[in-house]
């Protein structure tokens, strides 16, 4: 059974999304538990295939059992297992909490929302799972495809956000499809294994660069890259609350993982590291990017603003880590995709529960807001101090390992914009706990969120801490696959 | 070539215990109890009296132990792969878990009755980060490396800022945010040096000889690691990292005694002590010359601290200042590498916390009484809080390092320490200190016994709670000046594991 769970991680999600109306014309109500199986099951699977990769190695699922390069094949390793537990997480945790937030933000929507929110979560589980170039870009396709009308359903801004979405969106799968369409002219082949096998006797040829560039711009694009994030603040400010939790915690993340595929399995890290230029143009971005977006969420008064900003400055982390390609670095870096998951999931469902029970999200008009929702701004708490990286948090801990990896590659402006700028982190953070906590607020009532929504968001603060306490857990998982990727260091 | 810490102390000796963990537990569990009966104010304030007793016991269950020359070791969990948060107990954080839970006790019945005197709001809010302050300290006291140390310091840093923000003005918000620019920039530059040494040595445990020897670290990143750990230690609050000090004076006096006197300021001390002495290690500070400039940073501190004292008229900045000067004796101490002058140092953790702690508790007790914070208004109030203002009065002797005083006895042991290490110019400093302590805290007292008041006054002294506790510390202050012998031999172990023989 356990062999066929690549392929039905995938297949049930498009079961789900199909059945979705069904489902919807006997019950509206029942969309939302609906969603909230098929992505349990999803969760479920991912588990599974991830202690699998673990225990027993790398899985390959020839589809309709045609042999690849010439079938499409998915390959799941480590990294993949890694985010496909992830996503399925994050996806499943905020179906639950979005039951009441989007049933109150964007009421009887709960046919197409359900149902776009089933595709999106397949589309990014497919991205993760598959080990086929082409196949790839149809799953993001797919996802983008829901996320632009998830966005779409937001308030009345939000059409126009999702426009812009759309249309960054649509030049990025251009640049990714020229990018392919140039490695398979020069190939033959859209298999990932295939094309890292082939393509090392073609390193010299400058189609090969052009290749390479466009793949990096359009994914850039796709996980909002500093400067290419333009779509991203829009569109997380206007989504619905529980939509821009779930995006910002799965779907730029997916993103990287698809650039990462892309320069260290696609093309060898040889050839991005020391041939051209690559990471260190992307170290210098991710750099800037981490800066930026700090700074320009400080700017901020609206919380749902000011956390997408925040994604935009924590993204440039992870790409930092990654580009630095040392296992250090690299480690911290896909370790950040979990951290930041977990704090920025966490901190947008507390935004919503926020708007859920006040519709507030001035910053400065939260006062007073940590005696009517203790719980809930605890949780909020909890994730801006792994924000900040205070220990024992998650974010501690990739916070070190990417601090420590820039000092080993020797690169001391960026151990400086890590560690410093977690100080702008705390700034934009500590406004809101200025207002929330203190203050003279007198006659407020306790008005938790409603226990649908509460949970999600304290289990994702307690994964938080947890994961903070037993950092050696994931990044043991990790570095068993960063020294596969990046061997011949000590 | 051996390591170190077997040619210096003999291999030392290690029993494994939970107690650490207890005792950084006692008063976590304390502040969820108070955060579960914070309606029930009689029975919050029952549980963080408890939790404090609680904790006393269990730090000073681990004196025969360490007194028998052997270490309490317990390593938890490795948190990062290489890196555990582990706990290990010597002679020198039992020192200070010592100081710190004992002194939590008197400080708790203190804040009952500054609390509940001025009826300040967010009491639970109050104790509840009162309890994690104090819990993290004694973790920083027992932290066997420098990765379970910074945990701690950067949790004390997070969970004092409600206390010193706590009555919530825009001004103290003002500060509050001053203080965490200060604090978290530190953390960053420590976190910098953490990460750092890991890198070249491939560990952070402490030692008594350093762990950074002979691991072939270039001079100038040696030099600038020092740089970076000393900004990290900012919470010693020495010059120029000082100004969040005074700032955060705006706190409850009951903070400020404990926080900014014993807490906060000496984790810092404690922290830079640690990494001159168990990091770098005597030979290193020597080599590089590092000590010395440290040392004369100190003194260069010692003295402008004190003249700035002397501007302040409002009673407890010039207590922050005077707190600023003292703390760099502690350093100074440490810097010198010399087995009195270590002593010294050391001594001056538990003297000046003794001493200081006295001085803001009469303060308080000042301000509760008769709402005056400022000296020149504090004329003839000696009339009206006779025993506040003779407690003050110890204080300020044992302060100034009066013989018969804690502060002589560690004042003595520096003197001795900079002729050991033949640094006659910071013999003079120590010297001129002692006068501008007397020079600045004199005035208080003369003003309180011997000036007439403009008017008549009618208050008395401050509720029991407050005044129970001030007299207690002040008369131990004095105790710990006619029999040091028991601080001594805890601080003779230290020395002689650091130095060897003896």
């Amino acid at each position: 059974m356990i062999e066929h769970f690549p392929v039905l991680i995938i297949a049930i999600g498009l079961f789900g999304a199909s059945f979705t109306p069904i489902v919807g014309l006997i019950r509206k109500e029942l969309c939302s538990p609906w969603a909230s199986f098929i992505t349990l099951l999803q969760l479920i699977i991912s588990i599974f295939l991830l202690y699998r990769v673990i225990a027993a190695g790398n899985m390959s699922y020839w589809l309709g059992g045609w042999e690849p390069p010439w079938g499409i094949e998915y390959a799941v390793d480590i990294l993949n297992a890694f985010v496909l537990v992830i996503v399925a997480g994050v996806c499943f945790s905020v179906s639950i909490y979005g039951r009441k937030s989007l049933a109150l933000e964007v009421p009887g929507k709960e046919l197409p929302l359900y149902t776009l929110y089933i595709l999106l979560t397949t589309g990014m589980l497919g991205i993760a799972v598959t080990g086929d170039i082409f196949n790839l870009y149809v799953f993001l396709e797919i996802g983008s495809l829901a996320a632009y009308a998830l966005i779409a359903i937001g308030d009345r801004h939000s059409l126009m956000a999702s426009f812009n979405y759309m249309i960054m969106g649509t030049i990025s799968a251009s640049f990714i499809l020229l990018g392919i369409g140039y490695l398979y002219v020069m190939t033959g082949t859209l298999n990932m294994a295939d094309l890292s096998a082939l393509l090392p006797s073609l390193y010299g040829r400058p189609v090969i660069l052009v290749a390479l560039a466009l793949l990096v711009v359009g994914l850039s694009i796709k996980t909002a890259l500093f400067p290419l994030h333009t779509w991203l603040p829009d569109a997380y400010t206007h989504a619905p609350s529980a939509i821009s939790a779930m995006l910002s915690g799965t779907f730029t993340k997916v993103g990287i993982y698809a650039l990462i595929r892309v320069m260290f399995t696609v093309i060898s890290p040889a050839y991005v590291i020391e041939t051209v230029p690559v990471m260190s143009i992307l170290s210098w971005v991710a750099a800037a990017g981490i800066i930026a977006g700090s700074v320009l969420a400080i700017a901020q008064y609206d919380i749902k603003r000011m956390l997408a900003y925040s994604s935009l400055s924590q993204i440039g982390y992870i790409v930092l880590g990654i580009s630095m390609a040392n296992k250090l670095a690299m480690t911290g870096g896909i370790l950040h995709i979990l951290s930041h998951s977990l704090m920025k999931v966490g901190l947008f469902m507390v935004a919503g529960a926020i708007i859920y029970r006040t519709g507030i999200r001035n910053i400065y008009q939260l006062r007073g807001m940590g005696k009517k929702m203790p719980l809930t701004m605890a949780a909020f708490v909890i994730g801006a101090l792994s924000m900040i990286g205070i220990p024992p948090t998650i974010g501690f801990a990739s916070k070190f390992y990417l601090a420590w990896g820039a000092l080993y590659a020797g690169e001391w402006v960026f151990v400086a914009v890590i560690l410093l700028s977690s100080l702008l982190t705390a700034v934009y953070f500590w406004r809101i706990f200025e207002n929330v906590y203190f203050g003279v607020h007198e006659g407020i009532k306790k008005e938790e969120a409603p226990l649908s929504m509460l949970l999600p968001v304290l289990a994702f603060a307690f994964l938080v801490l947890l994961f903070g306490m037993f950092a050696s857990i994931p990044i043991g998982i990790i570095e068993q696959w960063v020294t596969g990727v990046l061997p011949g260091e000590d | 070539m051996g390591n170190r810490s077997f040619a210096r102390g003999g291999l030392m000796e290690s029993v494994s215990s939970f107690s650490p963990a207890l005792a950084v537990l006692a008063s976590l569990i304390g502040a969820i109890m108070v955060l579960i009966f914070g309606r029930l104010p009689n029975i919050r304030e029952g549980f963080s009296v408890g939790a404090g007793i609680v904790k006393f016991g269990i730090v000073a269950s681990m004196i025969p132990v360490v007194m028998d020359g052997k270490l309490v070791e317990l390593k938890l969990w490795e948190l990062l792969p290489g890196l555990p948060v582990m706990f290990r107990v010597d002679a020198f954080g039992l020192l200070f878990g010592l100081v710190a839970s004992f002194l939590w006790i008197f400080t708790t019945l203190y804040s009952i009755g500054y609390m509940r005197a001025l009826k300040e709001h967010a009491q639970t809010r109050y104790f509840f980060c009162f309890a994690i302050a104090i819990s993290s300290a004694i973790g920083v006291a027992f932290s066997a490396n420098l990765f379970t140390l910074f945990i701690f310091y950067e949790i004390l840093t997070i969970s004092t800022y409600p206390l010193v923000v706590h009555i919530e003005t825009p001004e103290a918000m003002r500060a509050g945010r001053k203080y965490l620019l200060y604090l978290l920039t530190a953390g960053v530059f420590f976190l910098f040096s953490i990460v750092a040494v890991y890198h070249y040595t491939g560990t952070t445990d402490f030692a008594p000889g350093g762990i950074l020897e002979g691991k072939g670290i270039p001079e100038n990143m040696l030099k600038l690691l020092f740089i970076t750990f000393m900004i990290g230690s900012a919470k010693a609050a020495f010059m120029p990292l000082h100004s969040w000090l005074p700032t955060a004076m705006i706190a409850p006096t009951p903070v400020s005694a404990l926080l900014h006197a014993v807490a906060v300021v000496k984790v810092g001390v404690f922290t830079a002590t640690r990494i001159i002495l168990y990091v770098f290690g005597v030979d290193l500070m020597n080599e590089t010359g590092l000590a010395l400039a440290m040392a004369y940073f100190a003194a260069f501190t010692i003295i402008v601290a004190s003249i700035f004292a002397l501007t302040h008229d409002n009673l407890k900045k010039r207590l922050a200042y005077s707190t600023i000067s003292q703390l760099s004796y502690i350093i100074l101490g440490a810097a010198l590498l010399t087995p009195a002058g270590i002593t010294g140092g050391m001594l001056h953790i538990l003297n000046h916390a003794f001493t200081k702690i006295t001085l803001f508790f009469c303060a308080g007790a000042i301000i509760v009484a008769s709402g005056k914070e400022k000296i020149s208004e504090m004329n003839g109030i000696g009339k009206q809080m006779p025993l506040t203002m003779l407690a003050f009065t110890l204080g300020a002797l044992g302060m100034a390092g009066i013989p018969a005083t804690a502060g002589f006895i560690s004042k003595l042991y520096l003197l001795i320490g900079t002729v050991e290490a033949l640094q006659i110019p910071l013999l003079l400093v120590l010297l001129a200190s002692t006068l501008l302590n007397v020079a600045y805290f004199f005035p208080v007292i003369i003003n309180a016994f011997f000036k007439r008041p403009e008017k008549e006054q009618s208050f008395k002294e401050a509720p029991l709670f407050m005044l129970v506790p001030l007299i207690l510390t002040g008369l131990i202050s004095i105790l710990l000046g006619i029999l040091p012998d028991a601080p001594l031999a805890i601080v003779r172990i230290a020395v002689a594991n650091l130095m060897g023989g003896t």
